[in-house]
């Protein structure tokens, strides 16, 4: 999405998310006779500013060639209910607005402006 | 960010079309239904007939009819018809007889109008459709628990079929 490599960040992710779950860490992917065709990552999280723990899923892909066939729907459906089981009643998420592909999965899915409002600035060097 | 009124009747009328394609409708028929010209509207459609969004129909009484993807189509891709986005088009004035205050202002303005145009390009017709049946699922159930007993409900947009019953509505 950046077009940035981020190796040994998604390097920890597989690490720390991939082996098994623990601690609320969800590493889905689906499967289609034996070739990884899409996945979704996320946690729960307790959150911070006063919020209820959520579910947050802060990467999600499907192959290109077969996209449109339902299967993030059901990588998402299936990370929802493995949130609800461990007891979360919000699924969050954030990325670029200007990844229209992905914040249009998202908004097909249901999901709206929720009440947090990211902020950033440049920090001065 | 202000939507004029013709970007307005545009997305209306396009989710009247949307949300039943195969259905011819006349433009006096949306017209009647928001309380708006037959030949105010009849520019809003053509321009959407121009665009690929609807066709027109020939043969008795005439109308539209849908012809766009709904899982492509956007709300920007609509309102894009309509509008001028271009801040050089809102601001009159030259770079150079702008104030600190007008830039500030204009940067908060602009922040505003980026998180709009986002929102609006990331749904589509379909997610529109599925957002509006939710309203109707959701006013339905809220209607069953007021009064105990099932009760039609009239939602903001009502499906085709119901459109006889459905009170005029006038766009502000």
């Amino acid at each position: 999405m950046t077009g940035l490599e981020k190796r040994s960040y998604w390097r920890s992710v597989y690490r720390r998310y991939g082996d098994a779950e623990q601690a609320g860490r969800k590493f889905l992917v689906a499967d289609a006779g034996g070739r990884v065709v899409g996945f979704v990552i996320g946690e729960v999280r307790d959150w911070e500013f006063g919020s209820q723990p959520c579910g947050w899923v802060f990467a999600i892909d499907v192959r290109p060639d077969i996209r449109r066939s339902g299967i993030g729907t059901r990588l998402l459906e299936a990370i929802c209910a493995s949130f609800r089981r461990a007891g979360v009643r919000k699924l969050r998420t954030m990325l670029a607005r200007d990844n229209t592909l992905i914040l249009s999965f998202f908004r097909s899915q249901g999901m709206m402006a929720g009440l947090f409002i990211p902020l950033e600035m440049d920090l001065e060097t | 960010m202000r939507l004029q009124k013709n970007t307005s009747l545009a997305l209306y009328s396009v989710i009247e079309f949307a949300i039943d394609p195969a259905r011819r409708i006349s433009a006096a028929e949306i017209a009647d239904k928001y309380g708006v010209s037959s030949h105010h509207l009849a520019k809003v459609l053509s321009e959407l007939a121009r665009a690929g969004v609807v066709e027109s129909v020939r043969g008795v009484g005439g109308g539209y009819r849908f012809s766009g993807n709904a899982r492509r189509l956007t709300l920007m891709d609509i309102i894009q018809l309509f509008e001028d986005f271009d801040p050089r088009a809102r601001e009159r004035r030259e770079p150079k007889e702008l104030t600190a205050v007008d830039m500030a202002l204009g940067a908060v303005l602009s922040e505003i109008d980026e998180i709009a145009k986002a929102t609006f390009s990331s749904i589509t017709l379909a997610t529109m459709l599925r957002l509006i049946e939710r309203q109707q699922s959701g006013a339905t159930t809220a209607a069953v628990r007021q009064d105990g007993e099932r009760t039609a409900v009239r939602p903001g947009i009502p499906r085709s079929r119901d459109r006889k019953s459905n009170g005029r509505r006038k766009l502000a």
